[in-house]
């Protein structure tokens, strides 16, 4: 419904002293009211951009382990991210190097490159590739998941990867800040790999391959860099375990870890 | 529990230096000035003028004195350039973007009626811009680029010319960039026509801001990729403890739960916070101490303007009383009050009637504990009063959240220790939690929308999270009338209801889930009176400004309350305001939080001629 306009509507409640009653000129309205710019033109010319793209590379686990064989190691597990609130790209990569023995070298490492999508409130959903680094013929993967905000405040990804060799895989993770103080933290932290058949050369058998669960105590000296020590749980289940018995290595390992979290 | 993790430079930080402030001379104007400031009450001349912010706490007053007339520019033509400074607050020099070489910028005095011409010269390297914030005026002079005109290129002077047609407090900033958070704001005092109302016999500019030594592009990314980067008043492991002690494991699990499974965090009250902000009162730290000085016996006109990007105050000055006399610039009804919370860009008018020869702290905690601007009132200079404890940090409800009214105790009782607190003096009026209403499904917002307040209180008397039975008598909106009614009182022709939406997460802000990106422009038919309903979906408080027009909010029952051009929409809240489409052309509407702005909480609203109704996107 439309009330009619008249001059009077304006000049009401003189007693405020501070009435509108705005004269506005035709050349002032001329000059505000042209053609609507595009979002683009607007957001230039604004200096103001919701579309704006960011970054952030986060090394979550960046250590040193040494465990119950003897065998120092260095592990990682980083992510950087790019782009804009509905569409960003991924880079996630996780492995460890030995540095003593016949062993020495990247072992279980990978990279992979993904395409990361919103599609809800606390999730987005991941597809690209992953290529495994280390010893024996590294695989290449296709990769298709959900990243998010679990319930509780889990930090949480679930990947499935198939090869073109037919084979596939699925790795979940999860894990959590639990705050002992604003910058004291303690975060537990679990990864399972699954594989659906068996890979002599890389010692993973079929079925549920491997579950490490650790956890970590940080003390962010700043939000973007916290040492931390920790305590690192590794069991090989199944075929992977018989796998890696036959080799003489253990079936589960207890290391203690000091590393950084660090992001930028 | 939170202050005690003060250590010597965090406090440092926060509370600025003694002598910190602008490091090249010329002083910091009025806003240094313990002197009777101006008007044609002020008694005393210039003859305590020489009074300093710094006094007597360290090396450097020299560089704080100043207090030159030449703060204050009268008349009607003015002369204003933008440019870059060097400042010092903390420590740490930084460049900020200030006004003929000031900060905050000068003080604008204008009388109504008049017709004042402001020639902005930009001399930064970057375009500029300046808003005049609550001022009716047309839309091409309003100064936001892109909608209001092109911006001020460097180099460029851009004329500014309108009549003043309004009197009261008001006040002026960027509009390009983050130029407001490195400093270029100011204050604006219009003398009425016929002479002020409510009789003062001295007053002072009180302008609130919030500075920090961090570049603000680095804040907006930090804001993006971590959002809770500033909040250092997380709930921790001791505090799960505490209120196990306090109200039981079952009732502190199941609450703890409750949160979990919204993935909202009850802490997150500012963004952007005392970790990385020093609270300025007129460009002075709380260290510096600002001092504006009285007589005994003098009514004293207190014009408290919240100039900050991203904060907001609870005001008070223990030992007096707070006559609230005008809000957003606009002459209210007398009411008294201990303490009234200021949103970004809010603007109120006190006078207070200090009775003794002793000085008395203005206490400007910011909303989220995490600091306070401070200043001090003083028969003379050099004196200073008590500095009052922060208040336990408040923590958000479910009533907060928009889903009721579970926990009637509100924030801070939950988790902090409120034995000190005189709970006898609670005043219960303020607690009225009826009048909720089903909201309309709005949960098709789309994934950038973390939350829908499934039931929206629309009690205009709740004093907000943390002020909730403090033992004080806080100003709410339902204190407040505007003197002489709406501006127009015919029933408003149709309704423009938008919720109030954002993602904490992902530090998306947005108006019905779209952020200004994806939006088109609310379309207002010249001349027509709307009424606009504000739904509040998130759990953050936001200041929402209309540019160009008033907006008069309405009580639960369409009675008008008080006419304002930033309106501070609570958690969980609904709220409504009538709007009268009188100026033609382009304008502003967006959240006043800086960086809500920047990250999608912002419409252009377009007032023609003609158009049938439409607008809601």
């Amino acid at each position: 419904m439309l009330v009619a306009v008249t001059g009077a509507a304006f000049a009401t409640s003189a007693s405020a002293g501070a009435v509108p009653s705005q004269p506005v000129t035709s050349s002032a309205v001329a000059e505000t009211t042209g053609d609507h710019m595009s979002y683009r033109e607007m957001a230039d010319t604004m200096q103001m951009d919701d579309t704006a793209r960011v970054g952030k590379v986060l090394f979550d686990q960046l250590e040193w382990r040494d465990g119950d064989t003897g065998e120092g190691r260095g592990t990682w597990d980083a992510q950087a991210w790019y782009g804009g609130d509905y569409d960003k790209l991924w880079v996630k990569s996780e492995g460890k190097y030995v540095s003593t023995g016949h062993d020495t070298g990247l072992h279980d490492a990978d990279v992979e490159l993904l395409w990361s999508r919103v599609i809800s409130r606390w999730w987005n959903m991941q597809l690209g590739g992953r290529q495994d680094f280390g010893p024996g013929q590294s695989r290449t993967w296709v990769s298709v998941g959900v990243e998010g905000l679990a319930p509780q405040w889990f930090e949480t990804e679930a990947t499935l990867y198939a090869s073109d060799e037919g084979r596939t895989a699925a790795r979940l993770k999860a894990q959590y800040d639990l705050l002992l103080t604003q910058r004291l933290v303690l975060q537990p932290f679990a990864e399972a790999n699954l594989y659906g058949h068996s890979d002599r050369q890389h010692q993973i058998g079929s079925g549920l391959s491997d579950l490490e669960v650790s956890i970590r105590l940080r003390y962010e000296l700043r939000r973007e860099f916290a040492p931390y020590i920790g305590v690192v749980w590794l069991r090989r289940f199944g075929g992977t375990a018989d796998l890696v018995r036959a080799a003489g290595g253990e079936a589960s390992d207890l290391e203690l870890a000091v590393g950084l979290r660090v992001w930028f | 529990m939170y202050r005690s993790r003060f250590n010597f430079s965090r406090r440092r930080f926060v509370q600025g230096l003694a002598g910190g402030s602008l490091v090249l001379g010329g002083g910091l104007g009025w806003g240094a000035t313990a002197g009777p400031a101006f008007g044609p009450a002020a008694l005393g001349g210039g003859s305590a003028g020489r009074a300093s912010a710094g006094i007597s706490r360290g090396a450097g007053d020299e560089t704080l004195t100043g207090g030159e007339r030449g703060s204050i520019l009268r008349g009607t033509d003015f002369e204003l350039a933008v440019g870059a400074r060097e400042v010092n607050f903390t420590g740490a020099s930084r460049t900020a973007t200030v006004v003929n070489g000031q900060l905050p910028a000068p003080l604008l005095y204008w009388r109504q009626g008049d017709t004042v011409t402001l020639r902005v010269t930009n001399r930064l390297p970057a375009p500029t811009s300046i808003h005049w914030h609550g001022m009716i005026l047309p839309a091409n002079m309003d100064g936001v680029p892109g909608i209001s005109f092109g911006g001020i290129p460097p180099g460029e002077t851009f004329a500014y010319r309108f009549p003043v047609t309004q009197s009261g407090t008001y006040w002026y900033h960027s509009h390009s960039r983050f130029q407001e958070q490195v400093g270029l704001y100011g204050p604006i005092v219009i003398e009425a026509r016929d002479g002020e109302r409510y009789h003062a016999d001295r007053e002072h500019v009180v302008l609130l801001s919030d500075w920090t030594d961090t570049n603000p592009e680095h804040i907006y990314r930090m804001l993006k990729v971590q959002s809770d980067y500033f909040n250092y008043g997380k709930r921790t492991l001791a505090d799960f403890f505490a209120d196990v002690r306090k109200q039981g494991f079952a009732r502190t699990v199941a609450d703890r739960r409750m949160w979990g499974q919204m993935r909202m965090n009850d802490t997150d009250l500012l963004d952007v916070s005392g970790h990385t902000y020093t609270y300025l009162m007129n460009g002075v730290t709380p260290a510096a101490n600002w001092t504006g000085l009285f007589r005994r016996g003098e009514r004293v006109r207190l014009r408290i303007i919240n100039g900050s990007s991203m904060s907001f105050f609870d005001v008070r000055i223990p030992g007096l009383k707070m006559i609230v006399v005008a809000a957003d610039g606009q002459d209210v009804e007398p009411v008294t009050v201990d303490e009234f919370r200021i949103g970004a860009a809010e603007v109120y008018d006190i006078i207070v009637e200090p009775k003794d020869d002793r000085a008395y702290t203005i206490f400007a905690q910011s909303m989220d504990r995490s600091g306070y601007a401070r200043g001090t009132l003083a028969p003379a200079a050099g004196m200073e009063a008590e500095i009052p404890r922060l208040d336990p940090r408040p923590v958000l409800t479910m009533m907060d959240m928009g889903m009721g009214g579970m926990d009637h105790h509100g924030g801070g009782s939950a988790s902090h220790d409120m034995a000190g607190m005189d709970m006898s003096s609670m005043d219960m009026d303020h607690m009225k939690m009826g009048d909720t209403q089903a909201a309309p499904s709005s949960s098709n917002f789309g994934p950038n929308v973390d939350s829908v307040a499934a039931q929206p209180t629309t009690n205009l008397a709740d004093p907000g999270p943390g002020l909730r039975n403090n033992g004080r008598r806080v100003l709410t909106y339902a204190d407040l009338r505007t003197l002489g009614g709406p501006i127009d009182s015919r029933e408003p022709g149709r309704e423009i209801r938008l919720h109030l939406t954002g993602h904490m997460q992902r530090f998306v802000w947005s108006f019905d889930g779209k952020k200004f990106s994806e939006s088109r422009p609310l379309q207002f038919n010249y001349g027509e009176r709307l009424r606009i309903v504000l739904v509040n979906d998130s759990m953050m408080t936001h200041p929402i400004h209309l540019h160009g027009m008033w907006s008069e909010i309405e009580s639960p029952e369409g009675e008008f309350l008080v006419r304002k051009h930033t309106i501070v929409v609570q958690p969980g809240q609904q709220l409504s305001y009538g709007v009268t489409a009188n100026a033609l052309g382009k304008w502003a509407f967006h959240c006043h939080l800086l960086y809500h702005m920047e990250a999608g909480m912002f419409r252009e609203v377009v007032v023609e001629q003609g158009r049938q109704s439409g607008g809601q996107s």
